[in-house]
C-alpha cells in the first residue's frame, strides 16, 4: 500500500499505527506534529490512530527562521 | 512650539524603573526577541542567542526530512526552559496556509502563541493585510495569542487589534534588507495609537536602528538577519541587548525638543574679558 508522506509518495507493507510509523521513520514524536487527511491528529491518539492505503500524512517540526 | 513633539511619553517621574514588557499576560525579562534562521551553525546560534540575553525566540515550522535523519535537530540548541518558543507562519500567502502552519506549529510546540504571517509578495515580503486580517480573527477564535507582522500602517495595525491581535507587530523595512525605520512618523503614529505592545519586527540593520525603534516607543524588537547575518553574530547580538536597554531609557527618560539653533550648556555669565 501507498500512502503520500511529506508530499512524496511513501510504500507500506500493511496498515500501521501513526505511533508504529514514527518509530519506523526514528522520529521523536516528542518534536513534532502530525497532520492526517489534513486534520491535526493530537499527540494522544498516535497508538491508536491507522495509516491506511491512500491516506496523506504530514510531519512536520521546527526550523531556524525568522520571518518568511 | 517646535514642530517636532516631544518624544518619550515615558518621560516618567522615574524613568529607571520600567514597566514590564507583558504580551498577554506573560512577562519577558527582554525586550529584543530573536530569530533562529540563517546562522552559520547550530552552536553560533545558540552563543548569539545567549549573548542577546533574549527570552523569546521564534522559529518556522516545516516537513521533517523523512530521507535524512541525521541532520541535527534545532531544539538541540534551544534552551526551552530560558527561551519562550514563537512558531510563525513564515512563507505562507495565504490565510489558509497560514492557519494551518499555525495549527501545526501549536500542536508540536508546547504554546497557543504565533508569530502570524502571510506574505503577499514574493520580492518585498510585504503582507497581505486583509488575508492577515481574516487569519487573525480565526486563529484568535480558536485561542491562539496571535502576533501579526504587519505593515507599517496604523490602519491595519488598528483593524488587526479589533480582531483580536495580542500585539502588533509593523514592520520598519522589508525583511532583511537592513534598512533601518523606513517610516518614522508612521510608526509614532502605531505608538499612539496601539493599546496592545507594539513590537518593530523586520528592517533592523544594525544597533541604532534597534535603538531608534525603542526610542520612538516600540515595547520590543524582533530581528533575525541582522544578528544571523552579520560578519559576527555574537558580537552583534551582545550590540543588539544594549541598543535595545540604551533606546527604551532614553524614551523612558523623555528626549529633549529638538531645536533650530544652538542653546550653550555653559552659564553666559562670568565670562573672562568681558
Amino acid at each position: 500500500m501507498f500512502i503520500t508522506l511529506n508530499g512524496d509518495p511513501f510504500e507500506l507493507d500493511s496498515p500501521l499505527s501513526v505511533a508504529d510509523l514514527l518509530t519506523k521513520l526514528a522520529i521523536d514524536p516528542r518534536r513534532v506534529a502530525v497532520e492526517h487527511n489534513l486534520s491535526i491528529l493530537r499527540r494522544h491518539l498516535y497508538a491508536d490512530t491507522l495509516v491506511n492505503d491512500g491516506d496523506r500524512i504530514e510531519i512536520v517540526n521546527f526550523v531556524g527562521g525568522g520571518s518568511s | 512650539m517646535s514642530p517636532w513633539p516631544v518624544w518619550g511619553a515615558g518621560a516618567a517621574h522615574n524613568a529607571m524603573k520600567d514597566t514590564p514588557f507583558v504580551i498577554a499576560g506573560r512577562t519577558f525579562r527582554s525586550r529584543l526577541i530573536v530569530g533562529s534562521g540563517k546562522y552559520s551553525s547550530f552552536p553560533v546560534m545558540a552563543q548569539a542567542h545567549a549573548a542577546s540575553g533574549a527570552d523569546m525566540v521564534t522559529v518556522a515550522v516545516r516537513r521533517v526530512n523523512i530521507s535524512d535523519r541525521s541532520r541535527e535537530s534545532l531544539l538541540d540548541y534551544i534552551d526551552t526552559e530560558k527561551m519562550f518558543i514563537l512558531p510563525n507562519t513564515a512563507g505562507c500567502y495565504t490565510a489558509d496556509d497560514a492557519i494551518r502552519t499555525a495549527r501545526l506549529g501549536r500542536e508540536a510546540g508546547l504554546s497557543n502563541w504565533v508569530k502570524l504571517e502571510v506574505i503577499g509578495d514574493e520580492r518585498t515580503l510585504f503582507p497581505d493585510n486583509e488575508a492577515l486580517i481574516e487569519a487573525t480573527r480565526v486563529l484568535v477564535k480558536e485561542g491562539f495569542v496571535v502576533l501579526p507582522y504587519t505593515n507599517d500602517d496604523p490602519i491595519a495595525c488598528r483593524k488587526l487589534e479589533d480582531a483580536g491581535a495580542a500585539a502588533v507587530m509593523p514592520l520598519g523595512a522589508p525583511i532583511g534588507s537592513g534598512l533601518g525605520i523606513q517610516n518614522v512618523n508612521n510608526m509614532r503614529i502605531i505608538r499612539e495609537f496601539a493599546r496592545v505592545p507594539l513590537i518593530v519586527d523586520a528592517g533592523v540593520g544594525t544597533a541604532s536602528d534597534a535603538a531608534l525603534a525603542m526610542e520612538l516607543g516600540a515595547d520590543g524588537v524582533l530581528m533575525n538577519t541582522a544578528i544571523a547575518g552579520a560578519q559576527d553574530a555574537v558580537a552583534m547580538a551582545e550590540a543588539m541587548k544594549h541598543a535595545v536597554i540604551a533606546g527604551r531609557l532614553a524614551w523612558a527618560a523623555g528626549r529633549i525638543p529638538r531645536k533650530m539653533y544652538a542653546s550653550a550648556s555653559s552659564p553666559v555669565e562670568g565670562m573672562v574679558g568681558r
